[in-house]
């Protein structure tokens, strides 16, 4: 974890954008081997495969279309550190009342979890809970979730297909 | 002395929490559209860690059902960050095509710069 | 001998059985972690491979844009069918019980068509992103 903030920190400074980019790629990696360590095997198999994967082809691309190399250096200000240190002490004062790391009597373990788990091999037949929970006991919010993958799909699609028009600078220039 | 125990026994949710404001720092503070995107993926991937830390139970394995194990970690979390990851995903993507959109326009991903140009014309 | 070369033959080599890995996790899902979405970008990192390694328009050979683009609302259609499909047997909307002879087997036939129809909005999805990136730069 403490490798994750030091790779923030390397992101933050880093003033090439391929090396942001190539630097959001180690990151999105680092956090699907910690995500295995949680015991989050799907989530980490769809971080690994979305963060590192598709992310930085898009990221690519983009960095090819908008043919930026350096951004220009900018000091630290000040007003920004204030406000996230403010928020970040504000957030952890918040979780110190939350039960340590791991327990099994946390409140989270008693309600629902404990049925799903329970129930998932002999109502649905997949021993998978979190496919079972996914697809079936919470069906309605992957369907939402599959309709927004599919509006952002058109969405991509209306803004960047279709015939390039001219930006400012050539409209002037042809104008003059 | 309390305080300084309390602290290592959250230790990853205070690394977590370091994450998200430096995801947010980069939003905030840097002017280059992209690097502003990419401020906002590591926030959200902070997130999903915040949302799975709760979840594990020390000693438990992946809730995958088996006859081996009887402990599981919590799967609803779980449930949840999928969502979440690829609807981040999504933004990214659609933020992106704006980026180039506007560099189009522009000619810049530079924020002063593109609030310049609003300025003078 | 170019090192384009052995870029090319790897690739070619590598290909199937990528996709064959994200058919594998795709059905596998319901025993080990895996599932629609993490195959649905396997399978679209297949064509950005052969975009990378073949150029577009060999990409455009294997995965033609009409294909694409009709495949992204087809898995939306298939999901909220099957959705239908048990409103239509006088139940609840996503009732899956009703889908086969028993309710287990309902519920399983249920997870397996609404994970498809997942794989095929994301396949689609995420291979129109990247041909919509592509295209623009050219």
């Amino acid at each position: 974890m403490t490798l994750l903030a030091v790779v923030t920190v390397a992101i933050i400074r880093q003033r090439n954008l391929f090396g942001v980019v190539i630097l959001s790629s180690i990151y999105s990696f680092l956090m699907a081997s910690l995500l295995i360590v949680l015991d989050a095997v799907d989530v980490a198999m769809t971080e690994a495969s979305v963060g590192a994967g598709i992310s930085t082809v898009v990221l690519l691309a983009t960095l090819h279309l908008v043919r930026a190399r350096e951004i220009r250096p900018v000091g630290p200000r000040p007003m920004a550190l204030l406000i996230t240190a403010g928020t970040g002490a504000l957030l952890v004062w918040g979780t110190v009342v939350l039960p340590p790391f791991g327990s099994p009597d946390a409140a989270i373990h008693k309600h629902v979890a404990p049925r799903y788990l329970a129930d998932t091999v002999r109502e649905t037949g997949v021993p998978n809970a979190v496919t079972s929970v996914l697809a079936d006991y919470r069906g309605f919010d992957t369907l939402g979730e599959t309709t927004v993958i599919f509006t952002a799909g058109i969405g991509v699609m209306l803004l960047l297909r279709g015939v390039r028009r001219r930006g400012r600078e050539d409209r002037d220039r042809s104008a003059s | 002395m309390r305080l300084l125990s309390t602290l290592a026994e959250h230790y990853n949710y205070v690394v977590t929490i370091f994450l998200m404001m430096a995801g947010l720092y980069v939003v905030i503070a840097r002017g280059n559209l992209v690097k502003k995107l990419v401020g906002l993926s590591i926030f959200q991937t902070s997130v999903y860690l915040l949302y799975i830390e709760p979840g594990k139970i020390v000693g438990g394995t992946a809730p995958i059902i088996d006859p081996a194990f009887t402990l599981y970690s919590n799967p609803l979390p779980h449930v949840l960050i999928l969502t979440a990851i690829v609807v981040g995903v999504a933004t990214l993507a659609l933020g992106l095509a704006l980026a180039v959109r506007i560099n189009e326009s522009y000619g810049t991903v530079e924020e002063d710069e593109i609030l310049q140009e609003d300025r003078e014309t | 001998m170019s090192l384009d070369l052995i870029l090319r033959i790897a690739t070619k080599l590598i290909l199937p059985f990528i996709v064959l890995f994200a058919l594998y996790v795709q059905f596998h899902g319901e025993f080990g972690p895996g599932g629609g979405f993490q195959a649905g970008v396997i399978a679209a990192a297949t064509v950005v491979l052969v975009a990378i390694t073949f150029g577009l328009r060999a990409a455009h050979r294997i995965a033609p844009q009409a294909v694409v683009e009709r495949m992204i609302p087809l898995g939306v259609l298939i999901y909220a069918g099957t959705g239908f499909a048990g409103l239509l047997a006088g139940h609840n909307y996503l009732d899956y019980s009703v889908l086969s002879h028993d309710a287990v087997h309902g519920h399983e036939l249920g997870i397996f068509l609404v994970e498809a129809g997942v794989l095929v909005t994301v396949t689609g999805t995420m291979t129109a992103i990247f041909y919509a990136f592509a295209e623009r730069g050219r």
